[in-house]
């Protein structure tokens, strides 16, 4: 009989089958290809383009108000001249109040790129969640019954997440740019790294959170439901679709502690925004420390779970 | 070491500090044999299984495959075993190839080897013919079967089967026992199965352990555990209410008498020679016997016999089964 024992299992090779497995169930299924494709593209159709706040700015909206005859002295300045001259001006002060607020002045880029940050939210925190399916079919088990190495069951559910987040990433910056994302005179194909770089720890501390929490909860609908509860205050608490500057004191405090207000910055800093090299470094500290301490816990939890 | 392949001394499980799943169990598997546990469902046969699988840590007690330690030398068991889940485990998105080709890497087979012996276990699984289909376009029987390829991927010593034929036809069933025969030989492993189908058990095993409430009431070879019920059974109804056991005690051959609610259940040796002394002895007495039954011991009499309940009324107390499965998953996971 040959030696079973000749075998060695490794991480890497454990990891990489898992995470194969996981990118042709994937690519497999068109369907969802195509959903992922789909749900950004509606979103930034949608919403970037409903919500356009430049267009507030122009003189058409300003057409009823009536300003009355300014007297100064002795000269009188007749309120039909001053409400021509604002209408005028509007369009400009327009531009430089939009400037101000989002640091570029049209909305539609400033929201493309908030839609990468929260794709990547929901994408890691759902397939964080289909280890859940992989116990209930048995197919955990049955790799527990392996000699492959249990952190490899482990990454290969982060490196999935993080691997779809940066295709999703990828496509909405390229379905952005075809709807009319303005990228600004510092951006380079090199930059894509740094959206990348950030994508993956922002995918690697939320993913990692999310496995331990699904393997743990008695009920699979349970991480749907966290899921549920918790994206809209991540969204709407940071920086994603509106500055936090603008937001009452006691948001400002949840979105300076959201990851995604960072994850955000960051990637805007590297597309439209001219770079700021000091806010980036910031931001890139930040998430380093959200994906270390996230997946150390995650990991943590897990790895005792599956020792069990 | 003995030639024993699998010991456990006082293997126990408990979940959440008070459901009892398996109760300090010992047995020895032998090298080369079929080793079954039988039991209705929820009797702590998976939860074994598990265990000596390295997938469940035992709350208390011990065992050994191959004589490596399933706690402290996890690593090692899992090297040499092969496991034929109870579900199908199979992705269903991949292919039939993919699946074994996956399984290899987990051990860590070279490509080179594995290749060349996922065609050679479809082959044997007679699925070379749909090795490259989806496994959703499977049938039971298919899964089935490409589980036990998956099983032997790395050529294991010791196979362990967990029900490895639940839910499919009869048909089908009696195909999967062939080929798990064929393996068997091919490979001159030994094999642990679960089951709860009586017939599965007579038919494939060596030697059974019959397991019911997390322990183990009785083992034997099947043929065995038969003859050791002491022969035939005769059941017997009469048409008078009254009680006649002593009237059959009487009769020449007659073992063993059992009055279950107006039918008596009788042990007799050489049956068809003393069912027409009872029926005489009772006309006699002027009793009229209205029903007769004559079964030579099946593995339902030895379970009869040492449960005290068929296996069919077990099986179907759903409820209890699906909160008592409930309760097995929370524990598992809490």
């Amino acid at each position: 009989m040959s030696g079973a024992n000749e075998y060695h299992p490794s991480l890497t090779r454990g990891l990489w089958a898992l995470t194969v497995r996981e990118l042709k169930k994937w690519l497999k299924d068109p369907v969802m290809v195509l959903m992922l494709v789909l749900q950004p593209l509606i979103w930034m159709g949608l919403l970037g383009k409903s919500m356009n706040i430049g267009a507030l700015f122009t003189s058409g909206n300003l057409g009823n108000i009536s300003v009355p005859d300014l007297t100064i002295g002795n000269v009188t300045i007749p309120g039909t001249l001053i409400e021509q001259q604002l209408q005028q001006m509007f369009s400009g002060i327009g531009t430089t109040v939009m400037k101000n607020t989002f640091g570029v002045a049209d909305y539609f880029s400033y929201m493309a790129v908030g839609m990468i940050s929260m794709i990547v939210m929901t994408t890691t925190m759902f397939s964080g969640m289909s280890i859940v399916w992989d116990r209930r079919l048995g197919f955990l088990d049955k790799v527990l019954s392996t000699p492959v190495p249990r952190g490899a069951i482990i990454f290969s559910k982060v490196l999935n997440a993080t691997l779809r987040a940066i295709f999703q990433a990828t496509i909405i910056l390229a379905l952005a740019y075809i709807l009319g994302l303005q990228l600004s005179s510092t951006f380079t194909l090199l930059n894509l790294l740094g959206i990348y770089a950030a994508i993956f720890l922002l995918g690697v501390g939320l993913s990692s959170v999310f496995i331990a929490f699904s393997l743990r909860s008695t009920r699979m609908e349970r991480p749907m439901q966290i899921i549920s509860l918790i994206m809209m205050p991540l969204m709407f608490a940071s920086n994603t679709f509106f500055p936090i500057s603008l937001m009452p004191d006691w948001m400002q405090m949840i979105a300076r502690v959201n990851p995604l207000s960072y994850v955000t910055d960051a990637v805007r800093q590297l597309t439209i925004l001219p770079l700021d090299a000091s806010a980036l470094v910031i931001d890139f500290v930040y998430l380093g420390i959200f994906a270390a301490v996230l997946a150390t816990i995650g990991i943590v939890l897990s790895w005792r779970y599956l020792t069990k | 070491m003995s030639d024993n392949v699998i010991v456990a001394e006082g293997l126990t499980k408990v979940f959440n500090r008070s459901l009892v799943a398996v109760d300090h169990v010992n047995f020895s598997v032998e090298d080369g044999e079929i080793y079954g546990f039988l039991g209705p469902n929820g009797a702590g046969k998976t939860t074994t299984i598990n265990m000596l699988i390295t997938v469940l840590k035992p709350t208390e007690g011990k065992a050994s495959v191959l004589g490596f330690d399933i706690i402290k030398q996890a690593n090692m068991v899992r090297k040499v075993i092969g496991v034929v889940p109870q579900e199908y485990t199979a992705d269903e998105d991949l292919t039939g190839y993919e699946n074994i080709i996956l399984c290899a890497d987990l051990y860590g087979i070279p490509r080179e080897v594995s290749k060349k012996r996922a065609l050679e276990l479809l082959e044997l699984v007679e699925l070379t013919e749909f090795k490259d289909k989806r496994v959703e376009t499977y049938s039971g029987g298919m899964r089935r079967r490409l589980e036990l390829a998956c099983g032997l991927i790395n050529r294991p010593k010791v196979l362990f089967l967990d029900e490895p034929t639940l839910g499919l036809d009869v048909q089908t069933r009696t195909a999967t026992w062939n080929y798990i025969r064929r393996l068997k030989k091919e490979y001159g492993m030994t094999l642990f199965m679960t089951t709860h189908y009586l017939e599965e058990a007579d038919a494939l095993c060596d030697r059974i352990a019959i397991i019911d409430h997390g322990k183990i009431i009785v083992t034997g070879a099947p043929s065995q555990l038969k003859e050791g019920l002491g022969g035939d059974i005769i059941t017997i109804s009469i048409k008078e209410n009254a009680d006649v056991s002593e009237i059959i005690r009487g009769v020449e051959n007659v073992k063993e008498v059992k009055n279950e609610d107006g039918a008596y259940r009788i042990k007799a040796e050489a049956g068809e020679v003393t069912a027409p002394l009872i029926i005489e002895a009772l006309r006699k007495k002027g009793y009229t016997v209205t029903k007769l039954s004559l079964t030579e011991p099946t593995l339902n009499e030895v379970y009869l016999e040492y449960t005290g309940k068929a296996m069919r009324d077990t099986e179907e107390s759903k409820e209890a089964f699906i909160s008592q499965r409930l309760t097995l998953r929370r524990a598992r996971t809490g």
